[in-house]
């Protein structure tokens, strides 16, 4: 079935509320990672696997993830403000915060790519058809590597939120797409976050398709007041912890090379 | 040991095409090269549709088996084999790469491409393998290999074209349903 057919199909958000409802009464407690199978966002129905996942042990280049350099990135990219003729608009933020192993190491030199619409809520993507102003001084990416403590840092605009068509009168809270490399390929993650206090995360099929609230919690920046500047900027820190590695088992040895 | 809780997953969305993707980003050696191999297949949903908006990456070793630990993916220009690309669907959902084939991790073990799989309607990555095609023994005696059906090891193996390129589909959904991986320490 064709979901985004007709608006006409689109179903209420107190259809989607109730089935997020539903969910999440049935799931179990502690499950960090969001639900792959989940109806209310209704472009999962059909890309999500319906068997288990296997359990591997990594080895080869599972344990390895690719290694980027100066080569890679360019240090003006973490600024998305810069770059065109003029300022963009909207409210200027910084956003800064680590990237961590379960254990709490720094992941190190490591590439951080993000994306995210202007301040009116539009991506500068072909595809995006929101009637929105385009902002001619925005484009809305950015990227950079980890210093070696873990630190990533951005300079950016605090995005708007924007509407879509999952269902009627849907629309996502303002956020930041984050893309992830750790220590390990199988720390890879992309994933987004999200600004505190925003009244739309209730309605949010996407953010609710973590079914526990703590996990959920984890997505949602803090406000830094250290991380504000006077008289230029707002400041939001973010940590980010990335698992799923040999250095996450009971400890062997033999797994530790290289 | 104090475990960090893991930061949640979140679907890559519509609006990473202008964001991800880079010129090269698919030819972890140059396209038609000396020793290159075209890796490339459909992605497609639980109706059997190609998925138009999948984003997917591979890392690997080279040739001998090693994997390279060198900076260079995003400017490729001169760069040593990195053992790491992207790649993205077309509006059919077929995506290639050019590489090179990998080499065991171990003496007599069964070569792979580690996968990761992004798109819009997907809620979290997705981590698979596409091995190499082998003689039954060497598949057989692979740890995750032995643990699957017939079916299901075929599933992630490529087969060899005509034309000497490796083709791989993944099928997020349905009776040919790829087999997913977690790793230890995911929750």
């Amino acid at each position: 079935m064709s979901i985004t057919a007709a608006e006409n199909q689109l179903v209420s958000q107190r259809v989607i509320s109730e089935e997020i409802e539903k969910v999440h009464a049935d799931a179990q407690a502690g499950r960090t990672q969001p639900r792959l199978d989940f109806r209310p966002y209704r472009s999962a129905i059909l890309r999500h696997p319906v068997r288990e996942l296997r359990y591997a042990d990594p080895e080869g280049a599972e344990l390895f993830a690719p290694a980027f350099g100066r080569s890679d990135v360019d240090a003006g990219e973490s600024d998305l403000t810069t770059g065109g003729a003029g300022e963009p608009i909207g409210e200027r933020i910084a956003v800064r915060g680590r990237v961590l192993d379960g254990d709490g190491r720094p992941v190190r030199r490591q590439l951080v790519e993000i994306w995210q619409a202007n301040a009116a809520g539009r991506y500068a993507h072909q595809r995006d058809r929101h009637p929105a102003p385009l902002d001619p001084n925005f484009t809305g990416v950015g990227r950079c590597l980890t210093d070696d403590a873990g630190w990533y840092s951005f300079t950016t605009i605090k995005p708007g939120p924007y509407p879509w068509h999952n269902h009627r009168n849907a629309w996502r809270p303002a956020h930041i797409h984050f893309s992830l490399f750790g220590t390990n390929f199988t720390q890879r993650m992309i994933t987004q976050m999200y600004f505190p206090g925003d009244p739309l995360f209730a309605f949010d099929p996407i953010y609710q398709s973590i079914t526990d609230e703590r996990a959920r919690a984890l997505l949602v920046a803090a406000y830094d007041h250290e991380s504000s500047q006077h008289d230029f900027l707002l400041g939001y820190r973010w940590d980010i912890v990335l698992t799923g590695s040999h250095a996450t088992l009971m400890e062997r040895p033999e797994d530790h090379h290289g | 040991m104090a475990e960090l809780a893991a930061t949640p997953g979140q679907t890559i969305g519509p609006f990473f095409h202008y964001a991800l993707p880079y010129p090269g980003d698919r030819e972890l050696v140059p396209r038609g090269s000396a020793g290159s191999v075209r890796l490339h297949g459909h992605v497609y949903d639980g109706d059997g549709n190609g998925v138009p908006d999948a984003l997917l990456e591979i890392r690997q070793a080279d040739a001998a088996g090693a994997v390279p630990a060198v900076a260079g993916s995003r400017h490729r220009d001169g760069a040593p084999f990195t053992g790491w690309g992207r790649t993205t669907t077309d509006p059919a959902g077929h995506y290639w790469f050019s590489s090179v084939e990998p080499g065991p991790a171990r003496p007599g073990g069964a070569p792979f491409f580690a996968v990761v799989v992004f798109a819009r309607g997907l809620l979290n990555r997705l981590f698979t393998r596409i091995y190499l095609p082998a003689d039954h023994a060497v598949l057989g005696a692979d740890p995750l290999l032995s643990t699957l059906d017939a079916g299901e090891r075929s599933r992630m193996v490529a087969v060899r074209e005509a034309d000497g390129s490796l083709r791989f589909d993944i099928h997020l959904q349905g009776p040919l349903e790829t087999p997913f991986l977690t790793f230890p320490g995911q929750t």
